[in-house]
């Protein structure tokens, strides 16, 4: 029985995943462009966690672990080289 | 009977967590502007970590792989609302104006009012 439950949350997630796909690549501004992306990625940890207790791999955690960590570096990282055009930017000289 | 128990709860938060993902997603899709689409992008990010992780936890019992599991769940409630906040700081600082009524009002009406 649980077996067929995690299935259904992995199909529901994929289909989180199309959603936030399109939306990355339908989006008008590049703000919603990263919205998609976002979901994408943590949706992705969740798959990775919901693969790992379905196939019995343990060890595949680990990855789900460091995906978390780079999906948000990755977004703070792109809204930063959108905002200024430079990732080497100091940010002072312009206060919002 | 605590199994059966335990197995029940972790089935209902994992479907659950998967409604509440599939609905996040129809809103991204269907919302009109970057702010609202944000709003749901950040109910389907927060909730649905919550409820799922929650169901694999009832399900790894005490082990290595559910404390890895916590540490998860602990790093996606940190990181996604300040990734949410930090998205919609910059749209309004690049100028991106929320859809409000009067807009609707007046893009479906002759003359606009204010």
């Amino acid at each position: 029985m649980m077996e067929a439950v995690i299935l259904a949350t992995i199909l529901a997630i994929f289909a989180t995943m199309a959603f936030g796909v399109w939306r990355a690549i339908q989006g008008p501004s590049v703000y919603d462009t990263i919205v998609g992306v976002n979901v994408v990625g943590t949706k992705t940890v969740l798959l990775i966690a919901l693969i790992t207790h379905f196939t019995g791999h343990a060890d595949l955690i680990d990855v789900a672990l460091v995906y978390a960590l780079i999906n948000f570096i990755a977004v703070v990282a792109i809204l930063k080289l959108v905002r200024r055009g430079d990732l080497a930017a100091s940010g002072e000289g312009s206060h919002d | 009977m605590t199994e059966g128990i335990l197995d029940v709860a972790s089935a209902l938060m994992l479907l659950g967590g998967g409604t509440f993902a599939v609905i996040g997603g129809l809103g991204l899709v269907r919302f009109p502007d970057i702010y609202t689409r944000l709003h749901a992008g950040g109910i389907t990010d927060t909730l649905a970590p919550l409820l799922i992780i929650g169901g694999l936890l009832l399900q790894s019992g005490i082990s290595v792989l559910s404390f890895k599991l916590l540490l998860i769940l602990l790093f996606l409630l940190f990181t996604t609302p300040t990734a949410s906040h930090a998205t919609a700081r910059a749209a309004i600082a690049a100028g991106l104006k929320p859809v409000t009524h009067e807009d609707s009002a007046a893009s479906g009406g002759p003359s606009s009012s204010t």
